[in-house]
């Protein structure tokens, strides 16, 4: 049997192995944040760089002590970052909206009604699940081609307005839903699309914010479709403004007023992360299936 | 009489997800396996020459479609592994602390809601050496008294390091999110447990962690293969649009290019290849299940 | 292995943090548990217990006070250096692991001359296995049996290392009635078998009465009372100990002692020698009771519970002092008529407490020889 000093030794080498252990965590996760932090450092430090100060530094400093906002006017003059910018809300905030008029009462149709055919349906709807958006693209892109909608809103909104995973999504907590409440309201002589706004969609209110949460963050960042549909500046989403910013903007690399524009595309989403945070990352890992 | 009034409002609130979907998925879905099996269609015209397997051929001995096959699989078999295991390491050590945690959850997520191409932005600059300036990844090699090197136009490695390395950087909320909530489910009786009976920290990893979280595991997995092999905007973001001539074109980035921009309208090349690429994606999904299914537990 | 607990503390912050007041789960504790004894601590959720136990295992560490076992003061050392077996209320089986897999889990745990060969491992983890009859269940995973059989599991992970000190976190709580008799039956038995000093942690004083050599019943985090459970159960120290043992529960009146006779609601029930005047609170035990024609206590007859052996009648007083209706056991040879209104009683001196009004402290008196 050890003695007391022997079980004093071995209670603080335990607690001094825990100590370094948390120590070695603390700075891992710490050095992971600051690699994830600093693009965005950077981004913010010269786009306060004057384009003078910013060229002539061979090596570059990581910090100023003359910080200008003179990239953030010239991001909005030179090239059409606000247009690139409404044109996004603009985008966002159709394409979300249909998209909710679309799905809301799909889900709604598979979890509440029954009607003939419902279930082959909906087992095609899940089918389509596993479609990959690359797949179809390609047809889409003729289609809107054909239809004379290239560099229009409406090219760019209408194959961007269903998804069958937000539908699913949907469905299954709308399903969740106990008939007794569907049943109370039918004798109370509530209609179904009254039953469906003021009772179903308020109970599912947090997973309606996440889709929408979703569906915005898809929005604003998406690039291939808007790329593929408009060459027209006049309807270029933030991605591509970006893009046609660094291949053609401001004359000769310009990064100082690229990076305020960067900062600038960059803060709504990040704002709305910072707002709605517990939200957001629920719904991304209850709806990160897509992906 | 009401059963076919029932079966009517059915189909009425379905009306519009079906013809979006019809229109926008399903049709294109069709026509995709047609367009790629027609010969020689002209998009102006809409006329072609017959049918066949010409353009599977076409693009199989398509430079540009190995050079994209190549690109996409180094990425692959590069950042799906890679990812995973670094987000595992920060997980853990995310969920074994309490003071912060929130801070360092809220900020790992952050790429998650940036533009892509807003950030790829960031990274080039970071990594182009162009004649004014190194570039500060470039000041770090020089700290350790290596040589310039110009990650986004010099030599192939060094182009793909960054692709890899931003490919990384921006997968890791996503799995950083999962892998954490993962672990908190994981019911703390079962550390404790092992504590009482003097388990090594090692041996709890080994031993109930990852066995308890390997279905989270495989799945980001096989959503990391997915993601990977449709990777297309990362490079974009890096290299401009231009891809081919950077030579770091992915499949999509192919597929793209066939249908529309410098190449020019080929809808049957781009259909060949975006089936070339699904047959790939899909072998190495079942590929995958298969091996989750004996490597899962319960 | 005896353990000794010497003021033990342990406090917690409070949830609510803007207060800033702590909660004391575990308060000054002092008690020692002899060697091979199976101990139950006893107490209302929240009262601290399985914060005790918790303390004993090592799984978190006192504010103040010390542990020893034996003579060896484990109080800063970590679980794994105390030689402690902990089943947990949810048995923290793993699920991707067979029975045999679980069992032998803690023997791969052990390191360098402490390791046990290959064959020794199989041979005890064997043995544990036929302690607690699941042998034949050896290559099942725990998600493929029943709750008792995982308890069982639980157990035999417990004990395969030869714990000194075998500690139970509510081990019956998830099991259905039936399995609860016969499985608290099977640890009393593997007790034994083993020697192993043993607490476990439970609500339910039935339960920890009917195992236990000792109990420790606890309320707020202050033990109330230490003992076995018989001399627990005949001389509570207070109301509260009174209130928690026995079913049906005790009743308690509001009474008077005045001149060494007990009043309760004016008619004089009980002779109680040595006791002080003054209000107090009478508790008496449903057995106490005896039917008599001539007995000084009367109650309102409101129904007759059937048990088989004996009944139980139900009354109402006006000095009840709790929410519940009076029960008295008595032999269902004595059925008192339904038609009657009032029962009267004669109550045997043994098996009334007195307890004071204010400090509802026990207050003693002679009794007569039983």
């Amino acid at each position: 049997m050890a003695n007391s000093n022997d079980f004093d030794r071995i209670g603080r080498a335990s607690r001094s192995r825990r100590a370094l252990v948390r120590a070695i965590t603390y700075f891992l996760l710490t050095f992971w944040a600051l690699m994830v932090l600093f693009p965005y450092y950077w981004m913010l430090l010269t786009s306060v760089k004057s384009y003078s100060a910013y060229n002539s530094e061979y090596v570059p400093t990581f910090f100023t002590l003359s910080p200008t906002f003179e990239n953030y006017a010239s991001a909005f003059s030179e090239v059409p970052l606000a247009r690139y910018f409404m044109n996004s809300i603009l985008f966002t905030v159709v394409t979300t909206a249909l998209m909710m008029l679309v799905i809301v009462p799909a889900a709604f149709a598979f979890a509440r009604l029954e009607f003939r055919g419902k279930n082959l349906v909906f087992s095609l709807f899940l089918a389509l699940m596993m479609i990959p958006n690359e797949l179809v693209i390609i047809t889409n892109y003729q289609t809107i081609t054909g239809w004379g909608l290239r560099n229009s809103f409406a090219g760019l909104i209408l194959p961007s307005v269903t998804s069958v995973f937000y539908i699913y999504l949907l469905r299954e907590n709308f399903a969740q839903i106990p008939d007794e409440l569907y049943n109370a309201a039918k004798v109370d002589g509530t209609t179904d699309l009254k039953y469906l706004t003021r009772v179903m969609m308020p109970i599912c209110k947090p997973t309606i914010i996440t889709i929408v949460i979703l569906k915005v963050i898809e929005c604003w960042n998406s690039y291939v479709w808007p790329r593929l549909v408009t060459d027209d500046p006049a309807y270029f989403l933030v991605s591509n403004g970006i893009q046609e910013i660094r291949e053609n903007g401001f004359g000769r690399e310009n990064i100082p007023a690229m990076m305020a524009a960067v900062v600038v595309i960059s803060v709504p989403l990040i704002a709305l992360f910072l707002i709605f945070r517990n939200k957001v990352m629920a719904g991304v890992s209850r709806g990160g299936i897509k992906g | 009489m009401a059963n076919k009034a029932n079966n009517l409002k059915g189909w009425l609130y379905l009306l519009p997800a079906i013809l979006f979907l019809g229109f926008f998925m399903v049709y294109p879905l069709v026509d995709v396996f047609i367009y790629s099996f027609e010969e020689g269609y002209n998009s102006a015209s809409q006329t072609f020459f017959g049918v066949g397997l010409y353009n599977y051929s076409y693009v199989l001995h398509d430079p540009y479609f190995l050079q994209a096959l190549k690109n996409t699989f180094i990425l692959v078999v590069i950042t799906v592994p890679l990812s995973t295991v670094i987000a595992l390491l920060i997980s853990v050590g995310l969920n074994s602390i309490t003071p912060l945690k929130k801070l360092y959850q809220t900020v790992y997520f952050l790429p998650y809601v940036t533009n892509t191409l807003a950030v790829g932005l960031v990274f080039m600059i970071l990594f182009k050496k162009t004649a004014y300036t190194d570039g500060l990844a470039n000041l770090i090699l020089a700290w350790f008294g290596k040589g310039p090197v110009d990650f986004i136009d010099g030599p192939y490695w060094a182009k793909m390091f960054v692709l890899c390395f931003y490919t990384i950087w921006a997968v890791m909320p996503f799995k950083v999110l999962i892998l954490t909530s993962a672990l908190a489910s994981v019911n703390q009786d079962y550390y404790n447990a092992a504590k009482v009976d003097g388990t090594s920290p090692f041996r709890v990893f080994r031993k109930i962690t990852l066995p308890m979280i390997s279905p989270m595991i495989f799945y980001l997995v096989i959503t990391g293969f997915i993601g990977a092999f449709k990777a297309y905007s990362d490079a974009v973001a890096l290299f401009g649009t231009n891809l081919n001539a950077a030579e770091m074109n992915t499949i999509v980035g192919y597929v793209y290019d066939m249908l529309y921009g410098d190449s020019g309208g080929y809808p049957s090349y781009a259909s060949a290849a975006a089936i070339l690429l699904f047959a790939v994606v899909f072998t190495i999904t079942l590929i995958n299940l298969s091996i989750s299914k004996k490597n899962v537990h319960y | 292995m005896k353990v000794v607990l010497q003021n033990l503390t342990k406090k917690f912050p409070s949830r609510n943090k803007k207060s800033g007041d702590e909660v004391i789960a575990v308060n000054n504790f002092n008690f020692e548990i002899p060697d091979g004894k199976l101990i139950g601590l006893l107490g209302p959720s929240g009262c601290g217990k399985s914060t005790a136990l918790n303390l004993i295992s090592g799984l978190i560490e006192p504010t103040s006070g010390k542990i020893f076992f034996g003579d060896d003061d484990v109080t800063h050392l970590p679980p794994e250096n105390r030689g402690v077996g902990l089943v947990f209320q949810s048995y923290a089986l793993y699920p991707h692991l067979t029975v045999k897999q679980n069992i032998m889990f803690p023997l791969q745990n052990l390191k360098g001359s402490e390791r046990p060969s290959r064959e020794e491992m199989e041979r005890r983890v064997l043995e544990a296995a036929r302690l607690v009859q699941i042998e034949a269940l050896m290559d099942r995973k725990p998600g493929e049996m029943s709750g008792g059989q995982q308890q069982r599991v639980a157990i035999a992970r417990a004990v395969v290392k030869m714990p000194k000190v075998l500690l139970l976190d509510e081990p019956l709580s998830n099991l259905d009635a039936r399995l609860r008799l016969q499985t608290r039956e099977e640890i009393r038995r593997i007790q034994r078998d083993t020697g192993i000093t043993t607490v476990f942690v439970t609500h339910d004083q039935e339960e920890a009465m009917s195992i236990s050599d000792m109990i420790v019943v606890m309320k707020d985090g202050v033990v109330q009372q230490i003992g076995r459970p018989q001399d627990v159960y005949d001389s509570p120290v207070n109301l509260f100990v009174s209130k928690f043992l026995g079913t049906p529960p005790i009743n308690v009146f509001e009474g008077k002692v005045g001149g060494g006779r007990l009043h309760i609601g004016g008619e004089a029930v009980l002779d109680v020698p040595g006791a002080p005047d003054g209000s107090v609170f009478v508790g008496i035990r449903p057995e106490g009771f005896v039917l008599d024609e001539n007995g000084p206590f009367t109650c309102q007859l409101t129904g007759v519970e059937v048990m088989g052996r004996d009944i139980s009648v139900v009354c109402r007083h006006a000095a009840n002092a709790q929410t519940a209706a009076i029960r008295a056991i008595i032999s269902a040879e004595n059925r008192p008529k339904d038609s009657a209104k009032d029962v009267r009683f004669a109550l045997k001196p043994y098996k009334v407490f007195l307890f004071g009004r204010d400090s509802e402290e026990r207050i003693e008196f002679q009794t007569p020889k039983r």
